[in-house]
């Protein structure tokens, strides 16, 4: 999207009644329209009482304790319970709220990777995610190239990532447009019979649960 | 709230092109598929995305699409497909039962 096409350079300027101080004393560059919209609506938080500073920051805290590792903690237990993985895949929220974490209004589903489905995540439209048990997507997760592709082609896309699916093996994208999200439950790769969890979640990496990747155990190949 | 839908019916996307944000993503617009799962009801986000209530709540689906049937030209295995989440007011029904 054009920011000058869609928002001429006349709304970047507000009116507020006072001078904000630069963020960044050797940054004299203009704010861009979204970070002043953001700055603006942080202000009228604060300003009208309706937020306090500290909140704001503890509610960054909280999104940046959304991490890749809670995804991969869930992965591990399933690979090693199978009572658990059982109740992942039926209602993920249910399965992860035993971790402490809580998907809000979206709906966790879970969908397995097996000896003939390879599954990946995709949102075509925006950037639909599993954010409380993955974190923020990396750029490429949001980038056109990957989402008009990844549904086309879906094989070349992996193959970019140095997945290669087998021909007897079925691809399977799940464009994530409404109101679920969804995580990829990845195979357990062969050679870690008997693996505590700890061992095993170090080898779930985001792109694993994104569904671009398969874990792999270190020196193994 | 329209008949719903259960799993194996098949089922067209409607070919429409209103205007506003919209759910239903172009490429699969007029697509055939299998209904593979009934996901629920939830507001209808294609009206809370504009300050409205979302209600009465519409029934989500997900709907299994070969990629054959979508890109004619598909090079992937025949058995590759796309799930996409879809509205009930986006699906009208494509009559015979799926031979799985």
């Amino acid at each position: 999207m054009n920011d000058e096409h869609d928002h001429p350079a006349h709304d970047h300027e507000h009116h507020h009644g006072h001078a904000h101080p630069p963020l960044q004393p050797d940054d004299t560059s203009p704010p861009g329209h979204y970070e002043t919209m953001i700055l603006a609506m942080r202000d009228l938080l604060l300003d009208k009482g309706i937020l306090t500073a500290d909140q704001i920051r503890r509610g960054l805290e909280n999104l940046d304790s959304w991490q890749p590792s809670r995804g991969a903690e869930i992965v591990a237990r399933a690979w090693v319970d199978p009572e658990f993985k059982r109740r992942l895949l039926s209602d993920g929220n249910a399965a992860v709220a035993e971790f402490g974490i809580d998907m809000g209004s979206a709906r966790l589903t879970v969908v397995e990777n097996t000896e003939r489905v390879h599954n990946v995540i995709v949102c075509t439209l925006c950037s639909c995610y599993p954010r409380p048990v993955l974190g923020l997507p990396p750029d490429w997760y949001r980038s056109k190239n990957y989402r008009a592709r990844v549904v086309r082609e879906p094989r070349k896309v992996l193959s970019e990532f140095g997945t290669r699916i087998p021909d007897d093996v079925a691809v399977r994208v799940h464009d994530s447009l409404a109101d679920l999200r969804y995580l990829v439950l990845p195979r357990r790769p062969a050679g870690t019979d008997g693996w505590g969890e700890d061992a095993l979640a170090a080898l779930v990496t985001r792109d694993c649960m994104v569904g671009v990747a398969d874990p792999q155990v270190p020196n193994a190949r | 709230m329209s008949e719903p839908f259960a799993p194996g019916d098949r089922v067209r996307v409607a070919r429409v092109h209103p205007p506003g944000h919209r759910r239903t993503p172009f490429y699969i617009r007029g697509k055939e598929g299998i209904i593979e799962r009934v996901c629920g009801e939830f507001a209808n986000p294609e009206e809370l995305g504009y300050g409205f209530d979302g209600l009465p709540k519409k029934r989500l689906y997900r709907v299994r699409f070969r990629q054959k049937d979508v890109w004619p030209d598909y090079a992937g295995d025949p058995g590759d497909t796309v799930d996409v989440d879809i509205y009930e007011h986006w699906l009208r029904s494509a009559n015979t039962k799926a031979r799985k």
